[in-house]
Formats: structure tokens, C-alpha cells, sequence
């Protein structure tokens, strides 16, 4: 207290106090009061209850105190500021009493769902470790991963069904634990409630309602789930002049165009590829994970190249591609053709099979798309040899043979493909078409075009976009510009954007209102699979930032605004069943339907499919707990072909001037069309056929590179400026331009320039961005248009003269000196069919006698009387690998695997536990005679040389020939990794683990250690899931099963190329495996004796076509 | 120089011309000449800025080393298919530098040249100073240089011994034992000379210091006597470390499977590639020190020449390794083994290649003739080329083995960072630091050895 406040004149206080004892008086009446002071009233006192702040308000006047004040306050407002920022999830705390039902603790739970991440759903299993998922495996019960049946007596076939998903599905664990994931929900950057959001939004809808809705639009991604899409409807209804747009980079337009072309509507297309012979590709990378269906097609097509003593046939596959993909890579046959050329030569190609397409022959330009040495005269009749040959195997495998066109190919291709499928007898044999998965398949192009013109035009006065990126992907002639966006709210002088994104991202930045959307494991929901199978998707965790579902957003614009998720979903299955069953009121939570297994290699038995006359809650039980609605799957419809489309060609084909480019745009490998930008394991995943890492290029010939760049090697070490690749300008006929890196890709066809987008996201998070806003990659769209958005003609390619460092894992393609080719080195043995089924078999032998040693092996048999005597063992069959990566990701996921940005990349240190190693065939760059994939785990070698020398035994071997890594006793001296001619050893030269973030301490395995800075790590071959089968063995009193085992690069390879298990045992599947004749070493020579052995590949080419 | 020069003394009739020692000193001369550098000369300005240097460096050195131990040694170039780079390289480099004091005081002693007299004390500093460098590296090296000590076979609560049949564990031993013993050899062979210091040191100080490391030497005939036995038994000892060590070296690639490793060349060729390195680097620093503090008459011409001829001998061994590796590469068949050599000629370190080729192999050949062994700025330049050429050769054998090995999918590069070479030069600055502090606070030649070899001690028997 200052000094005045101190002076209280105590007499006259007590004059007045006195003066109260007079209860006549009006200050008499005083019944309360808090102090004498103020009982007595006095006028100090006054003053003082008057000065709110008194001591304050006093300094407020002093110059030197007021400053000072300030100052404290403002610093005290900044640093609030620092804590104000993070929002911590809620943390509940309860003691666990009563444990719950299926619960052990250090026991993982798994629970089935579907990862919706785009398009067709994949079904999963999740692995959650006390509550937190950890870890996403394949649904081995659901229908599209049933057994195959093909070959018959398979002595390989894994009884249990497939758990394989692809590397978006298991990278998507790392994006629900990303701390750059959108906290909170924001209005114009500030922090809001839902509620205000709501409340917002219910008076625009107030103000809406009676013009209908006219001002409303609503933007979504393809909706496939079904009950989204009736709520899409039920607000169509309720607002009927509002609009629904949807737009996706990476649509499907070009299908459903080419579909309503053969039939007059548009259709999904389902194929069986285990009773198909033949296939042939135009352009469609059906072998890649972006393709719906590419799990089951894989798995069955893969299958149907397993060569067993029953089945000595194959199916062959021919390939015609815009620009290398893996699919090409493992075709028998594959023709790089130009864009521009492609859909002459499909007409050509359909001709030949007996398509009446056209009436005319058609002609082809002078620069023939074919293949060199062949002698095709464009004029003449039937076309190139090689297409007779083609046209030839396909016809004498009527019925059994598949034509696929790619999404990328225009609306003719589909149609083509249709035709040529319908003309060899395949539709109802192995092509079927259902209805679409879409509930509304618009042509996305044309529905952005009407979004587009709305807001030009000033009509759209709420914009509601769920998910996906506009502003980011849209294409530059219809792009949804800032600018744009900001028209819809000059226009009404409010705010009138909505997003819906788990990131704040580049349309975030423009909207208004953000809403953070929740991650698929945090909310309830459904989707369908490529067949139209409907999974329920089931939360594993409560949503960790607070994000909303589509369905909660879209619910807001209802007359029931505040529904659940879960409600919602129920519910409208309810009403699809018609009231079957009683309903009854449960939470979300406690719905949460366990599934008692601990490992999902233990499942064997699907559950059995529930009847109809069950009542609904059995039955929504079962199919939650299934993670699939049983004979859920579209039926196979019958459409009439169309006829006199195939003499309207839509657009002839262009030439490319001379000197100009064909551009081809494709999805990135690794991060889509760009929404997993932010996902560092896709980021770090070498792509299949570049290795690049961390970027996308600018793909070329050797030939165009040559003449673009005077290029002749990618960064080559030979230059001494490795890593360094040119940069290019690349202008598109609009006069856009985008500046990429140049890279060289073996088998390009020359004058085309490939590009991959998603990239050069300006605001996609620490990992999609970088830290100092500098950009990943380069960004694509710029030069994409929605009227050629595959394909365009007529760009001018030049050198910038300025170098760009790109990250690789692989520099070279081994097209070098052939003195010293990979061939000499025998790395990846590749024989046809024809050679294999004639072969002398000398390498067999060679591998089973092994090299002469005076010192005896280790007996891995007879270790002691009651011992199960194991000898862990893997074998890959090269033949089936198709280089889709997932076994990388999976493996990260499953063993804490840390990611170490571009810049450790570039020094070549990658962590990755089992890589995928791509050689090129051949002498020539230019024409490459094929493409090998090769997973590299740790051969866990019987002789490993990385063992005798590591000084401190911190790699040893364990008496199951695991060659074992000690972490704790490793002190890095890094000589294993020296001496490992595999080069599978990797090193932890920083502290790569993050330690400190919170979300990604829930997201790893506990059974796993997390590896700190300067230690050795290496694949273990999943030791974890090896001792917790010898665990519940041991306690069953019995050996471990085969097949009980599973490795995460096994469990998730969807061709199932890697089989795991025990080789002292003689019926196992890796024993039978590597009892192959295919079966070898891998430098086999150095007589390390690895327990991971490598079958050889087969292709099976046609006899009439020369390669 | 009052005395009448004695008749000088020689070995034999071709050494007339040159003597190992100037025939005009005496053994107070000798003593004084060696003793006043250390006791009674000025510390010359450019001693002082020398020290200043190699201090400044050394600091560099505990800078990237301090670093090292906070961030990891991902501050290196070293990766993925070249674990190891230019530290261990470096190790093997310190180490061969460290091979001419040992051989030179324990091999040359055993043969009694004895010119080796004038030099052995610098060489064996020299020796002493460059292991304490080499000695770091493989701690530093390491991903946890805290747990260096697991590396020792010492009883503990895991229960673990250290893997014995590791190179790495070998060279523990073995760079331990030569790194003890030499530096026994050092002080043993200093005692007298401490003794001598200490009679002559005048502040007390100097005298309390020199006295406690003369180890109460009063030069009676006992402790002669038991000297000169403890003197040859430490000889007897060194020897055959001279000849270990760098075998244990060769050992840590030998024993790899790494093409450019895997060979059996290795052990004869590392010792003699070590001596060729070690005295080129007492040349390279004898040539100015002799100058500088007037030592002609100690150090003589002979020396030079001998030297001279000791490097062009080891180089010519040295030589024919680099022929065998390139002939066993083509001979043996083995697709590895050629792709190696092919690699080395043509592949991107290319350059460092044949740099080494022309440090270590045409260089040397200058050597031959007695006109250029006798010139000074000649010799020097050669030892400046050949101790470069030995870096490279270990550059060579190190990375440019690994960077392309088995798998070409692995093929990687190397490239040393800033951190790398801020290490390398950091530990020449401490080599140097030391040196420095030797020759100023210690007589850098033998003094009493000195005085054995003067026409003075010449005895009728």
C-alpha cells in the first residue's frame, strides 16, 4: 500500500463509527460490511473503493512507472503468446480397477477398419498398444483378401488371407501422430470454438434458407462412403439450389467418359486376374498402389506367375506405357510409346484383335510409335509384328484374357478397352462391371468448371470445402485462386469459406474458417472397397487435436446439426436394412468391438456371415468387428456395348512440333497428388524406378536429356558433382512455366517429359515444407490443365545452366562398362519361362553343395535334447516382387525406424531396414531390355561377417541363426557395416529419433527398442513377432506353427514374394521355397551362407516377339 | 673450438668424407651446444609464433572434438558404404609417422648404427607425439566414445569379455603396447640427460623439475651399468612392435572382405610403407631444426644420406605392393578384385590414385642419386611429397575400397566435411604444439649418447 492509503484519520473514523451507533442515522442501516473502513465510510475510503487499481492507477501517472508497466505487460502478453500455442491433448486419467474386458497390458489388440485415404478403401487391421494404434496390418478376413486359389497345390499358398496393404495405408499411422497436424479449429487465424463455428454457420443457413440454399456450394473429394453421400443428398434435398462439386486431381473422368462412351453410363470395372492369361495395359499401372483394386489384381496376378511341379504355365503380360512404371517393369513385354501416338496405336492394337473400330484403318504419323527394329510401314495393313503376335496371344485366349486402360488415358482408350474385352469374350469371365463406387461419379472437371463460373459470376456465398487442397492441385485454367476465394467474401463482406483439413494448409490459409478434420482412426464412418465390399470404419483413438468428420461438418448444415458420426453411420445402415433389428442407444465408444487375437496371424477363421433374420445389432456387431459388411460387394452387371463411337476419335492425334516436348503427368509415387506431402516415411521412400527421395523430376530419355542438357548420367560420381542434376525450365503451349530437375530414366520414350505432382507444397507442414519455407520438390500443377490434364503437347524444354541437388539411394542404373556389369556380378538372375522349364539346373546344384571349408558348420538341427531346434529363414521370389515399396514402410512402421531428412540422404544415410534395389538390363540407356526389383533385408548370413569383427560382440549370432544386433553394447565403431558386402547395416550418425514429441512416443512400438545417436541397426527379422509366437508356443507346449510367424515386410507384400519361417523344418514354405531350383545366394560366392535367399525371376515373353 | 680437432672418427674408409658427428666437438662442447638450448639460449620470437600456431590449431581441435562429443559424428562425411573416411585413414597415417623414432632408437640400436645417435631422440619425440595423435582417433571415431573403455578386457557386472577375434580389438593391444613401451624407451633413454640438465639449470625451479625426472642419476657405474641393461632390454622389446604394430593395422583391412582389403600383401607392405612415411617426416622436420638451431654438426650430411636411402629402400618395398595389388587384381580372376583395381584407375577418385602413384613411387626415385640426396630443399621437397603420398595412400585403401564394394546399389561417396579436416588439422597442431614444447624444454639430442660417439671416447682398449 502507498503511503496515502496509510493515512486513515483514525479520529475521525471513530467519529464516524460513533456516530453509527445512532440506527436512526442513515448510515445506521449498514448491515454488512468488510471493514471498519468501511463501515465508517469516510471519504479516503470512498476514494479508495473508487480507484479500481489504486496502487496502479496512482503509477499510471508517473512517466518512469507507467513505461515500465507497459513494458512487463507486454512482455508478459508476448510470452503468454509463446504457451498459447499448444494445445495439448486432453489427458484423462482413470485408474484401472476393473480392467477391461480383453485387456492385458503389454498385450496388443487388434481391431478392423478401413483406411478411406482416397478412392477405393483398403480394409485394415489395427495393432493398438495400450489404446494407442500403433501399427496397420491387412484385414486377412475381408473378401478381397481371401486366399487365391490359383496355382492348385501350391505348396507356398498361405491358407490365412492376405493382410497386405500399400505404402499410403501404412505411412498413414505416422500422419494420425504428425504434431504438424491442425490443432484447433480457427476463423481467421484465431482460435474458435466449435459452437461459435456452429452458430456461425446456422445464421448464414438462417439467411439461406429461404432462397433455397442458392448461395451455398459445397466442394468435396470423390465420395464414396455411403452414408456420406446420403447425407450429401439429404442436403441436396433440404437446399436444392445449393451444389455439390467435386474435384480431385488424380479423378476418374477419363474412365467414366470412356465407360459412357462404350455404354452409356459410367461403370466400375472389376477384373479377376487369377483367371487371366493374358493381360495387356494400355498405359494403366494397375501393379501400383494407386489403382483401385491393386491389392487383390496384384495378389491374383502374381499368383497366376508362381510356377509350381503341378502348374508350368504362365500369363503373360504385355505393356504399352507413356513413361516407365513398375507395372512395365514387370510385364513380359512392355512398348514406351508417346502420349500423342497412344490412342492410334490402341486403335490399331484393337483393330488387330477384331474390334470394328473405325472404318477406317487408321493411319499413324511418320515418327511410328514403334518399337526400334521392327518394320512396321504405317501405310501398310496390319501393323507392326509385334502387334500381330499381340493381337494373335489374345485371340487364342478368348475369355481369359484382360485389357486394362489407364485413368490417364483419354476417354477413347477406355473405350477401346471395353470394346476389345468385349470383343475377346472376357466381360463375365475376368472383366465385370458394376455399378460405380462413387455416389455421384460427376466428371469432376466439369463440375470444378461450374464451381468456377459460380464464383466468377458472383453467385457462391458459402463455400464448403471438405478435404482435399484446391488451391494447391486445381489446374491453372480453372485454378481456385486465392483471389478467387476472395471474391466470395468481398462479394458478401463475411465470412464464407469453410475447409475441412487435418492440415492447415494452402486452402486453409484462404478460408475462413478451418476446421481440423479428424484422421480415419479417430472417427467413425464407411467406405467401400474396390468391389463395392462396405467397411465400417472404426475409431482406434479419440481424436488427439480435436478434428471433426465430414459427417459432423456436413451435419451442421441439417436440421439435426449436432449428430454423431457413429449415430449417423448406424443409423443409416439401420434404415438400409429397413428397420431390421431393434436400435439401441450406445456410445461410440463402448461399440468399439475388440477382436480377441493377439496377432492377426493367429486368425485363420473368418467369422461366420451373419444371417439375415439376425437382428441389426448382431449383425452391425459382426460387421464392425469383421471390418466388413458380409456379401456387401456390387453385383456384376451387363451393359450393351455401344456401337459407332470408335470412328468419332475425339481429339486426332497432335504432333509434337519439332523441338517441343509431350509433358505426361502422373500421381507421385510416394506422396499421391500431394495431401501426404507432410509424411516424412513417403518422403524418404526412394521412388521404385528413380530411387530419388525428398523430390520429383523431370523424367527424360537419355537422348532427350542429351539434347536438353548435354546430360549423359544422373549426378553422376564420375562428374565429381554428385547428387547435382541440371535444372530445367519447362513451359507448357499456355505459356506457363515451372523450373524441375532433370532426371535420366532408362527406357523413356525420347521427346517426353514425365512429371510427377503433389509436390512444391508451399504450407504443407515441417516435413512437406521444410523448415525455412523452403520447398520440397517442385510444384506441377502450375502447368496442368483441366482440358489435357494427363497429357499435353508442344512444351519447350530448357536448360537453366544452374545445378539442383537431389537426394538418391541409388546413383547409378548400371548400365556401365559391361566389363563390370550387375550381370557379371550376378546380383539379380532373371531367366524366360522357355529357359527355365529347359534349364540345366547348374545353379541349383552349386547352391546346394555350397564351398569347400575346413571348419564345421554350426548344427542348427540338434542344438539340444528338448530344444524346438530352429533355423529362422526367408526366401523372396524375385519373380513376384513388383516394386511397390511397402515392404520399406511397413518396416519402418513396425521396428521405430527413424526418417533423416534430404540432407542425410544425400550423404547416403538412409535408414531403412530392407530396401528395394532396381537394376536396368541391358547395355543400352536408351532401350534398357528390362527392370529388376530386389528387396534387400539383412540376409542374417550363417557366416556374417560383420560378426568376428566388431571388438565389443554387439552383433552376434543367436543358436536360431539370427545374426542378432545388441544395441546397449554397440559403441559404434561402424567396421560391421564395412565388412557386410549387403550394405543392409545403418547407422545412426545423429540422434535421427525424435525423443521428444510427445505424439510420436504413442505412435512407436513398445516392443521395439528406439535407437539412440551412434549405434548399428539392422533388420532383425522382426525378432519381436518371432519371440512372441515361441512365447504362446512354448505355453501351448508346442513348436511354432509355420506360417505363425510373420514378418511386417511379409504380412504387408501383397504378391506375397517374401515367405518367412523355419528352414529346419522340411515342410515349411521357405523350406519348399528355397528347395526350388530358382532358389540362390545373393554373392552367394563370398560363402556368407544367408538364411535369405533369392528366387529368380521368370519372364514369359512371347515366342513370336523378338525382344 | 679452442682444442686442436682430434682425428675424426669413422667407421671406415667410404665414410670418410662423412662423418657422423663434426670432428671438432668435445664432449664440453657437445653438452653445452645441446644443453644450452634448452637451458641457457633466448626463446627465439620464432619459437613463440611456431608455438603460437600449432596452439591455435590444437584449440581447433578440442573445439571439433567437443562437438563431436554433443552433436555425433554424423559431423563427418562418413556414411553408409564408407564408414570409415579420413579419421581412420588419419589414425593409420599417425600411426605410420610414428614408426621411424621406434625403429630408428630400437632396430638401428640393435644393429649398432650407430649414427643413429644423432637422431633417435627427435625421432622417438616424434614417434611418441604422432601415436598420442593416431591414439585419439579410434575413440573418436566411435558412435559412443564415452564407452571407449568396453573395448578393454576388464572385469565387469555384463559379464562380457571384448570380442578377441576383432581387429579392432587387436590394434587396442597392440597401439596400447607401442604407444607404452615407446614412450618407456623415451624416458629411460632422457635419464642421463635429465641428471645433466639438472646439474646445469640455474633458476630452482628447473632444477627441482629436472631433478625429479632424473630419478636421483648420479652417474656411477652401477646406474650406468644397469642402465645401458634396462636401455637394450627396452630395444629388445620395441622391436618387435615395430613390426606388429602396423601388421595389426594392416590387420583392421586385411582381415574385411572388402575388395582392396582382402589381401594378404598387407602386413609387409603397411610396415614398410610406416617406415617409408616415418622418416620422411623426421626429414621433414629435421632439415629446418638442424638449420635453425645450428645442429649441422650433430646432424650431418651422413644422416641425410642415410635416411635418403632408408626411404628410397622402403619406397621401392612400398612400390611393389601398389604392382602386386594391381597384378593379383588382374591375376586372381576375381571379378571383385579387377573391378577394384579398374575402379581405383578410372572410377571418380580416380585422381587420388595416381597422385599416389606419383608421390610415392616416381618421387622417390630422385633418391638414387647422391647430387639430390645431398641437397637439402631437395630432400625436403621429397619428404613433403612422400608424406602426402602416404595420405593418399590410405585415402586409397580406405575409400576408395568402400565406396564401391559388392552391390552397386550401395555405391556411395565420400566426402570429408569441414569437421573431418577441422580434426585432421587440429591434431597437426597439437603434433606440433608438442613438438614445440620438446624441443624447447628438452635436449632434442642425446647428450651423453653424443659424447660416445666423439673421437674423444675413442678407447684402446
Amino acid at each position: 500500500m502507498s503511503d496515502s492509503d496509510r493515512h486513515i484519520n483514525f479520529t475521525l473514523m471513530r467519529d464516524h463509527i460513533l456516530a453509527l451507533q445512532d440506527v436512526e442515522t442513515e448510515r445506521g442501516k449498514k448491515r454488512y460490511w468488510r471493514s471498519l473502513e468501511e463501515l465508517a465510510d469516510t471519504p479516503l475510503f470512498r476514494e479508495f473503493v473508487e480507484r479500481e487499481f489504486p496502487q496502479q492507477a496512482e503509477e499510471w501517472h508517473d512517466p518512469i512507472e507507467r513505461r515500465t508497466f507497459i513494458k512487463l505487460m507486454g512482455a508478459s502478453l508476448a510470452l503468454a503468446g509463446l504457451s498459447g500455442c499448444v494445445f495439448q491433448p486432453p489427458e484423462k486419467i482413470v485408474p484401472n480397477v476393473k480392467q477391461p474386458e480383453d485387456q492385458v497390458p503389454g498385450k496388443a489388440l487388434f481391431f478392423a477398419t478401413a483406411a478411406p485415404l482416397f478412392g477405393a478403401a483398403i480394409p485394415v487391421l489395427v495393432r493398438s498398444n495400450e489404446g494407442r494404434p500403433t501399427k496397420i496390418e491387412g484385414n486377412p478376413d475381408h473378401p478381397n483378401n481371401r486366399p487365391t486359389d490359383f496355382p492348385p497345390e501350391d505348396p507356398i499358398r498361405d491358407p490365412r488371407g492376405s493382410s497386405a496393404t500399400d505404402i499410403f495405408t501404412q505411412a498413414s499411422i505416422l500422419s494420425l501422430y504428425d504434431p504438424d497436424r491442425s490443432p484447433t479449429l480457427t476463423f481467421r487465424e484465431d482460435i474458435q470454438t466449435w459452437t461459435a463455428f456452429v452458430g456461425q454457420m446456422r445464421s448464414i443457413l438462417d439467411e439461406q434458407r429461404p432462397k433455397q440454399g442458392v448461395g451455398i456450394r459445397f466442394l468435396t473429394e470423390s465420395i464414396i462412403s455411403p452414408t456420406l453421400g446420403a447425407l450429401m443428398k439429404e442436403l441436396q434435398t433440404a437446399l436444392p439450389q445449393s451444389k455439390w462439386h467435386q474435384y480431385e486431381p488424380a479423378n476418374r473422368d477419363n474412365a467414366f467418359e470412356g465407360a459412357k462412351t462404350a455404354f452409356g453410363q459410367p461403370v466400375n470395372t472389376t477384373y479377376r486376374f487369377d483367371l487371366a492369361q493374358r493381360v495387356l495395359s494400355l498405359d494403366c499401372d494397375f501393379l501400383a498402389p494407386a489403382f483401385p483394386g491393386y491389392l487383390r489384381y496384384s495378389r491374383e496376378f502374381m499368383a497366376r506367375r508362381r510356377i509350381t511341379e503341378t502348374n508350368k504355365e504362365m500369363n503373360r503380360l504385355y505393356v504399352v506405357e507413356t513413361t516407365p512404371s513398375t507395372t512395365g517393369a514387370t510385364a513380359d513385354h512392355t512398348w514406351e510409346v508417346k502420349p500423342s501416338e497412344f490412342a492410334g496405336l490402341a486403335q490399331i492394337i484393337a483393330f488387330s484383335v477384331g474390334v470394328q473400330a473405325g472404318t477406317t484403318r487408321p493411319l499413324l504419323g511418320n515418327e511410328g510409335p514403334f518399337a526400334p527394329g521392327s518394320s512396321f510401314d504405317p501405310n501398310n495393313s496390319a501393323g507392326p509384328v509385334w502387334i500381330e503376335a499381340l493381337a494373335r496371344d489374345l485371340q487364342q485366349h478368348k475369355g481369359a484374357s484382360i485389357v486394362l486402360a489407364g485413368d490417364n488415358q483419354p476417354p477413347f482408350v477406355h473405350a477401346i478397352a471395353h470394346a476389345m474385352n468385349n470383343a475377346l469374350g472376357n466381360v463375365g469371365k475376368t472383366v465385370f462391371y458394376t455399378d460405380p463406387l462413387e455416389v455421384n461419379p460427376v466428371s469432376h472437371r466439369e463440375s470444378l468448371k461450374d464451381l468456377i463460373d459460380d464464383i466468377d459470376a458472383g453467385r457462391v456465398e458459402l463455400l464448403v470445402i471438405i478435404g482435399g487442397n484446391p488451391v494447391h492441385n486445381t489446374p491453372a485454367d480453372l485454378k481456385l485462386s486465392p483471389e478467387r476465394l476472395q471474391k466470395i467474401a468481398k462479394q458478401k463482406d463475411t465470412n464464407r469459406i469453410v475447409h475441412l483439413s487435418e492440415f492447415r494448409d494452402e486452402t486453409s490459409e484462404w478460408s475462413h474458417w478451418h476446421v481440423p478434420a479428424a484422421h480415419y482412426l479417430e472417427s467413425w464412418g464407411d467406405t467401400r472397397s474396390y468391389d463395392g465390399t462396405v467397411s465400417i470404419v472404426q475409431p482406434l483413438i479419440l481424436p488427439l487435436y480435436d478434428g471433426k468428420t465430414a459427417f459432423e461438418l456436413l451435419a451442421v448444415f441439417t436440421e439435426q446439426y449436432d449428430r454423431k458420426p457413429y449415430d449417423m453411420v448406424k443409423t443409416f445402415w439401420q434404415t438400409q436394412r429397413s428397420g431390421q433389428g431393434q436400435t439401441q442407444a450406445a456410445s461410440a465408444t463402448s461399440n468399439q468391438t475388440a477382436r480377441p487375437t493377439a496377432t492377426p496371424a493367429a486368425q485363420v477363421t473368418p467369422a461366420p456371415a451373419p444371417s439375415p433374420s439376425q437382428d441389426f445389432e448382431t449383425w452391425w456387431r459382426q460387421s464392425v468387428h469383421d471390418g466388413f459388411m458380409a456379401n456387401s460387394a456390387f453385383q456384376p452387371k451387363t451393359f450393351a456395348m455401344n456401337s459407332g463411337w470408335a470412328n468419332q476419335q475425339t481429339s486426332p492425334a497432335q504432333q509434337s512440333a519439332a523441338g517441343t516436348f509431350e509433358l505426361v503427368f502422373r500421381t507421385d509415387p510416394s506422396i499421391y497428388d500431394g495431401r501426404f506431402a507432410n509424411n516424412g516415411w513417403l518422403q524418404e521412400l526412394p521412388k521404385a524406378l528413380t530411387k530419388v527421395t525428398w523430390d520429383n523430376v523431370a523424367i527424360v530419355s537419355p537422348n532427350s536429356a542429351q539434347q536438353i542438357a548435354n546430360a549423359r548420367d544422373n549426378g553422376g560420381a564420375t562428374k565429381g558433382r554428385e547428387h547435382y542434376v541440371p535444372l530445367v525450365d519447362i513451359v507448357n503451349q499456355q505459356g506457363q512455366k515451372i523450373t524441375a530437375p532433370l532426371w535420366i530414366m532408362p527406357g523413356q520414350p525420347d521427346g517426353v517429359v514425365t512429371l510427377h505432382l503433389g509436390y512444391g507444397r508451399r504450407l504443407a507442414g515441417k516435413v512437406g515444407t521444410g523448415n525455412d519455407g523452403e520447398l520440397v520438390g517442385f510444384d506441377a500443377y502450375p502447368i496442368r490443365t483441366s482440358f489435357e490434364p494427363w497429357f499435353t503437347t508442344g512444351a519447350k524444354v530448357t536448360n537453366t545452366g544452374r545445378d539442383y541437388l537431389l537426394a538418391t539411394t541409388q546413383l547409378h542404373f548400371n548400365l556401365e562398362d559391361p566389363k563390370f556389369s550387375t550381370e557379371e556380378r550376378d546380383i539379380v538372375r532373371s531367366q524366360t519361362l522357355e529357359e527355365f522349364l529347359h534349364g540345366t539346373g547348374e545353379h541349383a546344384e552349386e547352391e546346394k553343395h555350397g564351398h569347400p571349408t575346413l571348419y564345421p558348420g554350426y548344427d542348427y538341427k540338434d542344438q539340444a535334447e528338448n530344444a524346438p531346434n530352429y533355423a529362422w529363414g526367408m526366401a523372396i521370389d524375385l519373380n513376384n516382387c513388383i516394386g511397390c515399396n511397402a515392404c520399406t514402410v511397413a518396416c519402418q512402421s513396425e521396428n521405430n525406424i527413424p526418417v533423416v531428412g534430404k540432407h542425410e540422404v544425400v550423404r547416403s544415410r538412409e535408414m531403412h531396414w530392407i530396401r528395394l534395389d532396381t537394376y536396368f538390363r541391358g547395355f543400352d540407356p536408351n532401350h534398357p531390355e528390362g527392370v529388376n526389383f530386389m528387396p534387400v533385408p539383412c540376409m542374417h548370413c550363417e557366416n556374417a561377417p560383420c560378426e568376428p569383427v566388431c571388438p565389443v560382440h554387439a552383433t552376434v549370432h543367436s543358436a536360431e541363426g539370427l545374426n542378432d544386433m545388441v544395441y546397449n553394447r554397440c559403441v559404434g565403431t561402424k567396421y560391421c557395416s564395412n565388412n557386410c558386402p549387403y550394405k543392409v547395416r545403418r547407422f545412426n550418425f545423429f540422434l535421427y529419433q525424435n525423443w521428444d514429441q510427445p505424439t510420436y512416443q504413442l505412435m512407436r512400438n513398445p516392443e521395439v527398442s528406439v535407437r539412440s545417436r551412434g549405434v548399428m541397426e539392422k533388420c532383425t527379422y522382426c525378432v519381436q513377432r518371432i519371440q512372441n509366437a515361441k512365447i504362446q508356443a512354448e505355453l501351448e507346449d508346442r513348436k511354432v506353427r509355420d506360417g505363425e510367424i510373420v514378418t511386417a515386410c511379409q504380412a504387408v507384400c501383397p504378391t506375397e514374394a517374401i515367405v518367412f519361417g523355419d528352414v529346419n523344418d522340411p515342410h515349411s514354405r521357405v523350406s519348399k521355397l528355397k528347395e526350388s531350383e530358382r532358389n540362390y545366394s545373393l554373392l552367394g560366392e563370398l560363402n556368407t551362407k544367408p538364411r535369405t535367399t533369392y528366387l529368380s525371376q521368370l519372364k514369359n515373353p512371347n515366342p513370336e516377339i523378338k525382344a | 673450438m679452442q682444442d686442436e680437432p682430434q682425428k675424426p672418427y669413422t667407421e671406415g674408409p667410404m665414410h670418410s668424407t662423412s662423418p657422423v658427428i663434426d670432428p671438432g666437438l668435445t664432449f664440453a662442447s657437445v653438452t653445452d651446444k645441446i644443453s644450452s638450448i634448452v637451458l641457457k639460449r633466448k626463446t627465439s620470437l620464432a619459437w613463440f609464433f611456431g608455438f603460437a600456431i600449432s596452439f591455435a590449431l590444437f584449440q581447433l581441435m578440442l573445439l571439433a572434438m567437443t562437438n563431436l562429443l554433443f552433436v555425433g559424428i554424423g559431423l563427418w562425411g562418413v556414411n553408409v558404404p564408407v564408414a570409415w573416411g579420413i579419421d581412420i585413414l588419419n589414425f593409420v597415417w599417425w600411426i605410420g609417422i610414428g614408426h621411424a623414432g621406434t625403429l630408428i632408437s630400437a632396430i638401428l640400436l640393435l644393429l649398432r648404427q650407430r649414427w643413429r645417435t644423432s637422431i633417435n631422440r627427435f625421432a622417438e619425440a616424434m614417434t611418441l607425439f604422432a601415436v598420442a595423435q593416431a591414439g585419439m582417433y579410434p575413440i573418436f571415431h566411435l558412435g559412443r566414445p564415452w564407452l571407449m573403455y568396453w573395448l578393454f578386457p576388464y572385469p565387469n557386472t555384463m559379464g562380457i569379455w571384448p570380442q578377441f577375434r576383432s581387429p579392432l580389438m587387436w590394434d587396442v593391444f597392440a597401439v596400447s603396447t607401442y604407444a607404452t613401451v615407446s614412450a618407456m624407451f623415451w624416458f629411460v633413454g632422457l635419464i642421463p640427460d635429465f641428471a645433466t640438465l639438472r646439474d646445469r639449470a640455474r633458476s630452482k625451479p628447473f632444477q627441482i623439475l629436472y631433478g625429479m625426472l632424473a630419478m636421483g642419476w648420479r652417474g656411477s657405474a652401477r646406474h650406468w651399468h644397469r642402465y645401458e641393461m634396462a636401455y637394450l632390454l627396452l630395444a629388445g622389446l620395441a622391436t618387435p612392435l615395430v613390426l606388429s604394430v602396423h601388421t595389426i593395422v594392416s590387420f583392421d583391412f586385411a582381415v574385411g572382405i572388402i575388395p582392396g582389403w582382402h589381401a594378404t600383401i598387407f602386413p609387409p607392405y603397411f610396415v614398410a610403407g610406416a617406415i617409408y612415411a616415418g622418416f620422411a617426416m623426421v626429414l621433414l622436420l629435421t632439415i629446418p631444426l638442424r638449420k635453425f638451431y645450428g645442429l649441422e654438426g650433430f646432424i650431418t650430411m651422413r644422416h641425410m644420406h642415410n635416411m635418403g636411402k632408408v626411404m628410397l629402400a622402403t619406397g621401392l618395398i612400398v612400390g611393389y605392393g601398389y604392382i602386386m595389388e594391381a597384378f593379383f587384381g588382374w591375376y586372381s580372376g576375381n571379378k571383385y578384385e579387377r573391378f577394384m583395381i579398374w575402379n581405383r584407375m578410372h572410377g571418380p577418385y580416380s585422381l587420388y590414385y595416381w597422385a599416389l602413384i606419383l608421390c610415392n613411387i616416381i618421387t622417390p626415385q630422385f633418391l638414387w642419386f647422391k647430387k639430390l640426396r645431398s641437397n637439402l630443399l631437395v630432400l625436403w621437397i621429397i619428404s613433403f611429397i612422400v608424406s602426402i603420398g602416404m595420405w593418399l595412400e590410405r585415402f586409397v585403401i580406405v575409400v576408395t575400397s568402400l565406396h564401391r564394394d559388392f552391390l552397386p546399389s550401395s555405391w556411395g561417396m565420400y566426402q570429408p566435411t569441414q569437421w573431418d579436416w577441422a580434426m585432421f588439422i587440429g591434431t597437426i597442431g597439437f603434433f606440433f604444439t608438442l613438438l614445440f614444447l620438446f624441443i624447447r624444454f628438452l635436449p632434442m639430442i642425446s647428450i651423453f649418447e653424443m659424447r660416445t660417439i666423439l673421437p674423444e671416447a675413442e678407447m684402446e682398449e
